[in-house]
């Protein structure tokens, strides 16, 4: 009985490495399919955004894996897109300096939110709904800076050169952006990996199981809470500033308020909270439902594909808690406990 | 300082104090649901928006007298209360905090689309028109005052309900231990049922002042939801008290900013004075260390 088992750590790595090289290039292709057929055009518009959702849901994820619900996010993006944009408009600063400086700004109001937040242990539902306060402020405030803003008309940076300015981030062909969004959504799930294999993230879950004993065990519960916090904030308004720069357009309805606080939430839930693909996942499914519902129902009746989307939103959480990605993986590791049960017991 | 501008500011300070009775009202609703199911209805304000619509379709277009039109889109939104805890709320009971947030967030999306599909996205007003008083120097609207009056009444009528009802004393002894009480022989879930429906009335309740001063359109949850929530919060989850003092305090600091600067600059400063507060007292108000 030595024979050599099939699984062995390393096989599994390498063909875990084969498939994401496949996937990589598959995703990499997709602009040079469409110089040869306009078909792919629409597609690969629909990926852009599923990759930008995915880089901010992936962010939420950062925070929401251990039980910090943010409904606040929608701020985030909101604060990102919009100081930019600004900036941009009325400043003619470029997006290179802008949006470090939003990123800035970003971290800065997570920071005085989050602070007395985990200072003052405000858990569960409070933090939910001081965070909504958050999302609901940032909403106002574009709202009633409306001569600058827009308000809820919306925003629409200035345009600048033929269609390809690198000074202003701005590029009329899509396919610029396809690679931009591709790389901001690996670097989201290279963030993920990072916290995932650290010690914090040993430091977060003992937070989220018991905070009192994790702080008496040396955790410094603050601190902790507050790095993953600025963390997800910061790259949230970074899929904020993405979004605008590639649609060219922002109002408070497209990337504030707790409209879109909840549609991260839900997203991520959807797919699943405790895998790193899973606010992916999310991303895909909320955006090819919403996308497909919209398409087959058309014009003709308003707020039909909306009403099943609500719908499905609802019967997902209730019946899939674990998110799809979740539940699948679940479901695969109990099939495999399952066999290896009874290939001890033959 | 000019006499014309205080009298302003007065008008502005007892607005506020109308307002904050219907908020008061919208806040108590929400507050006896969580306290008792120990699930924030983030879909509360649509479910006033449905309610709104009721009262808009009965009295606007089918001309039914506006007392009666009220009756019915208080038992039409009872009725949704107690659908959505049967349909939605029950099923999820244990899950985690979060799925249960969630899921009342999806309902949110689903009743805006539902009503935007029954009704398109029309701004629809019930065009009853009341008169403006003038007390002095002072105007104020009738349907403000009205409002107020209805809602104070509405509060009190809910709290003889708490304490001299059977019901109600189980109601409120549930939200003070709920492990105890189903042993004590209270059945939890017709408590909830129960509480639900009561949560819906007052949803119905406040839809028609609200519709007496607002025009109703598939959004306009999202104008009063979240201040609704924040109310909750700061006088503490479950807190009636608490809510109702917080309504007042916030709807005034509404009323003062937006009599010096905006509307929205009212809510901010709103806003901004929730996170201030939940800073100092994180449990609320007047809610109870935990």
């Amino acid at each position: 009985m030595t024979a050599i088992p099939q699984d062995t750590p390393v096989r599994r790595l390498e063909r875990r490495h084969v498939a994401a090289a496949i996937v990589a290039i598959a995703l990499v292709s997709v602009p040079i399919l469409k110089t040869q057929s306009e078909w792919f055009a629409y597609p690969m518009h629909i990926m852009v955004l599923i990759m930008i959702w995915s880089l901010a849901y992936t962010s939420w994820s950062l925070m929401g894996r251990f039980g910090l619900v943010s409904l606040g996010h929608g701020a985030f993006m909101g604060i990102g897109a919009y100081v930019t944009a600004l900036l941009w408009n009325y400043a003619g600063l470029t997006p290179w300096l802008g949006i470090p400086i939003a990123l800035a700004t970003v971290a800065l109001v997570a920071f005085i939110v989050g602070y007395p937040c985990f200072r003052f242990r405000i858990v569960g539902h409070y933090f939910a709904l001081v965070t909504l306060a958050l999302s609901e402020i940032v909403r106002q405030v574009i709202m009633a800076t409306r001569d600058y803003t827009g308000g809820s008309l919306g925003f629409t940076p200035t345009p600048h050169g033929d269609g390809f300015s690198l000074y202003a981030l701005q590029f009329s062909d899509r396919a610029v952006f396809y690679y931009i969004a591709f790389v901001a959504w690996v670097f989201g799930l290279w963030v993920w990996r990072r916290v995932d294999r650290s010690m914090d993230r040993y430091a977060l879950d003992a937070i989220s199981e018991d905070e009192d004993a994790s702080a008496a065990a040396g955790v410094r519960v603050t601190r902790e809470k507050l790095k993953i916090t600025i963390l997800s904030a910061v790259l949230t308004g970074l899929a904020g500033i993405l979004y605008m720069q590639y649609q060219q357009f922002i109002s408070p309805d497209t990337v504030s308020g707790i409209a879109i606080s909840l549609q991260i939430v839900f997203a991520v839930v959807a797919g699943g909270i405790y895998v790193m693909l899973g606010p992916t996942v999310g991303a895909v499914i909320t955006i090819l439902l919403a996308e497909s519902l919209r398409v087959a129902i058309g014009t003709t009746m308003v707020g039909l594909d909306t009403t099943i989307y609500g719908l499905l939103l609802v019967l997902f959480i209730i019946f899939l808690p674990k998110g799809v990605l979740g539940g699948i993986l679940e479901w695969w590791r109990n099939r495999a406990a399952a066999g290896r049960e009874r290939a001890d017991r033959a | 300082m000019d006499t014309i501008f205080d009298i302003y500011l007065l008008e502005a300070l007892i607005n506020g104090l109308l307002f904050g009775g219907v908020l008061a009202l919208l806040s108590l609703g929400l507050n006896l649901i969580f306290g008792v199911v120990d699930v924030v209805w983030i879909c509360y304000a649509e479910v006033v928006m449905f309610g709104m619509y009721a009262i808009f379709w009965l009295h606007g277009v089918y001309d039914l007298p506006i007392v009666l039109a009220a009756l019915l889109a208080i038992i039409g939104t009872g009725a949704m209360g107690f659908l959505v805890h049967f349909l939605v709320i029950s099923p999820i009971l244990g899950s985690a905090p979060i799925n249960q947030l969630l899921a009342t967030g999806g309902l949110l999306f689903f009743l805006q689309s539902f009503a935007t599909l029954l009704w398109g996205i029309e701004f629809r007003n019930i065009g009853l028109r009341l008169p403006v008083l003038q007390w002095g120097e002072l105007f104020f609207s009738y349907a403000r005052l009205l409002a107020f009056g209805i809602a104070v009444i509405g509060m009190a009528a809910i709290y003889l309900f708490l304490t001299r009802t059977y019901m109600g004393t189980a109601i409120r002894a549930i939200s003070q231990d709920r492990e105890i009480m189903t042993l004590m022989g209270v059945d939890s879930r017709k408590v909830y049922l129960v509480t639900s429906v009561v949560g819906g009335s007052l949803a119905g309740l406040a839809a028609s002042l609200l519709v007496l001063q607002y025009d109703v359109h598939p959004f306009v949850g999202l104008s009063f939801g979240p201040i609704t929530f924040v109310i909750c919060v700061m006088g503490g989850l479950g807190n009636m008290v608490g809510g109702f003092i917080a309504a007042f305090i916030l709807s005034e600091v509404i009323s003062i900013g937006g009599f010096y600067a905006e509307l929205e600059w009212g809510y901010v400063a709103a806003f901004v004075l929730f996170i201030i507060v939940m800073f100092i007292r994180p449990e609320g108000i007047l809610g109870k260390k935990s």
